[in-house]
């Protein structure tokens, strides 16, 4: 879709504008309750610029002019960024993340800041502060989370693609549970520089779009080392060949974990149509084994509070955002957080302190990352055995608004099949893989090894092919 | 199992005021996600190292600690601007002690 609107572009045959006020419209009448911000006036200037720079005859970049979104939990400069929090209601940023100020030197056209669960933590998008987001394809059900704004644009054509994070699979799931294709490179491939910090050693910036392709250009124009991030890594080229478009010699593993009991029927069915329509276009599949791979949620449920505690930590009423005026410095910040905090804020915050707290961090902390080494371990052994990993992105498609929002535990546990891949630093993407009788979304994940971003590409347009998504 | 004033000391630690109906709910809730994670005994890590974050490969890379240019004089005011409570371009803040 962005090469097609690109030659649009450069034939003169739209302007940016006009391209810029179409989907501005779109987003005036949605009734998804998908942005935060709306960047109307910024962005038609940015759409102008673009336009003076075809007429002046300059080679444009494939992303000039392309209406796209950005998740609130990054930082865009002069814009409101308030990671769907109360306490950042009022809080503009100071300056742009890396990401943003990539994709501005390639031309981009913002049309405002998504919706997102508070933080980034939750996976309905129940938990912002601003109101639920509904899901394009049923408005009564959840878009998934926490990049469910970005998810519900995408998929509902308001823009063309949205930057999301995904610290356990918030842009994997959401992506799924939507029907569009969603992004997580390797830990460290994109900068982490200007986003909102949830759990340091899981989060990363992902790509929300509706074709392989379209997520392959943003991802080019935004990946790579920065010397503002020292996590950040270049990754290398593809040593991986794949002659005449079919999937002749690639070896698909089929983690046997990954089809447990509890997972919804439908979803099973589609996802091993998938793999049998990978075996046709000639992929060898093998079943392989992650046995510690169930452990990874509760792995995840130690070290995210963890970091999530030190990280929000910040938030005390001094610096920025909101606070409550109070007669000693303690009630300040005590204050301040119980007011303008949400619910799974706190809980996780409170865990977090628990599981930190003196006496408790070896059984809870330091077990938790010896058995991250081990799944790290687990998925080394299966990368020699298998090129990449097919699994259900998601147990179940999306569910009623409203419907688990009492029962946390219940709701951490839709992230099962996405969390394996963060706390092993992977890349992943969901891919759609058809609808339930119902018409809700389901997803596709592929898991490649590090660094593999280039392979997980290729199949993926091969199984776009294949699926015709 | 969490007690309650486990859970008040918690709350303390992490600068949260809590209602008592705050209390009852996070003490039912953290209660069961701690059993979950409670799994985690039955796996036998002895002598298996701490994964360290989610970098693979990486070093240390050592530079002088200078200003690196990062923020502008500008950006520097836009900061402070963001305080909730500021004079003359510094953060008021309360007496620690």
């Amino acid at each position: 879709m962005i090469r097609e609107l690109h030659n649009k572009l450069i034939n003169k045959e739209i302007s940016a504008k006009e391209l810029a006020e179409q989907y501005l419209d779109k987003i005036k009448e949605s009734d998804l309750n998908a942005f935060i911000t709306t960047t109307q006036e910024d962005a038609l200037a940015d759409a102008q610029n673009v336009d003076s720079q075809i007429a002046q005859g300059h080679e444009l970049p494939i992303l000039a002019g392309i209406p796209a979104s950005i998740k609130d939990v990054i930082q865009t400069a002069g814009v409101r960024t308030t990671a769907g929090s109360k306490i950042l209601d009022n809080y503009i940023a100071p300056y742009n993340a890396t990401l943003v100020q990539r994709l501005k030197d390639a031309g981009l056209v913002l049309l405002g800041k998504n919706n997102c669960d508070e933080f980034a933590m939750g996976g309905s998008n129940e938990n912002s502060a601003y109101g639920p987001v509904k899901n394009p394809h049923n408005k009564e059900c959840v878009p998934g989370g926490s990049s469910g704004g970005s998810a519900a644009s995408v998929a509902d054509g308001l823009v063309v693609y949205s930057i999301g994070t995904d610290t356990g699979g918030s842009v994997r799931q959401p992506a799924a549970l939507c029907g569009i294709v969603g992004f997580k490179p390797t830990y460290g491939a994109i900068s982490r520089y200007g986003l909102i910090a949830m759990a340091s050693s899981l989060d990363q910036a992902g790509i929300l779009a509706k074709s392989v392709e379209d997520v392959k250009i943003v991802f080019d124009a935004i990946k790579g080392r920065d010397k503002m991030d020292s996590t950040s890594l270049n990754i290398p080229d593809s040593k991986f060949q794949i002659p005449d478009s079919n999937l002749k010699g690639i070896k698909i593993g089929v983690p046997k974990e990954y089809f447990i009991k509890g997972i919804d029927p439908e979803i099973e069915s589609a996802v091993k149509d998938t793999i049998k329509q990978a075996e046709e276009a000639g992929a060898k599949i093998v079943e392989v084994s992650l046995p510690h791979t169930k452990y990874a949620l509760a792995v995840y449920y130690i070290i995210m509070p963890a970091e999530v505690s030190a990280n929000l930590a910040r938030y005390d009423g001094i610096r920025y955002g909101q606070s409550e005026p109070a007669k000693n410095l303690f009630k300040t910040y005590t204050q301040t957080r119980a007011q303008h905090l949400g619910d799974e804020v706190k809980r996780r915050i409170m865990l977090g302190t628990y599981t930190l707290s003196a006496g408790y961090y070896d059984a809870y902390y330091k077990k938790a990352q010896q058995v991250r080494t081990l799944i790290k371990q687990d998925f080394e052994k299966v990368f020699k055995e298998a090129d990449l990993l097919i699994t259900p992105t998601t147990p179940n498609p999306a569910w009623k608004i409203g419907e688990k929002i009492d029962d946390p535990l219940t709701m951490y546990l839709e992230d099962i099949f996405t969390v394996p891949v963060n706390v092993a630093s992977l890349p992943a993407m969901s891919i759609p893989a058809g609808k339930t009788k119902n018409g809700l979304p389901i997803g596709a994940q592929l898991i490649g090894p590090w660094n593999s971003e280039e392979n997980l590409f290729t199949v993926g347009e091969i199984l776009e092919k294949e699926i015709n998504f | 199992m969490l007690s309650k004033s486990d859970v008040e000391h918690i709350a303390k630690l992490a600068r949260l005021e809590l209602s008592s109906e705050d209390k009852e709910k996070y003490q039912a809730q953290l209660d069961k996600v701690l059993d979950y994670v409670d799994q985690l005994k039955e796996v036998k890590t002895n002598g298996v190292a701490t994964a360290d974050g989610g970098t693979r490969d990486l070093h240390n890379i050592w530079r002088h600690d200078n200003n690196q240019g990062t923020i502008n004089n500008k950006q520097g005011k836009e900061l402070v601007n963001m305080a909730p409570d500021k004079e003359n371009q510094q953060i008021k803040v309360k007496s620690v002690f």
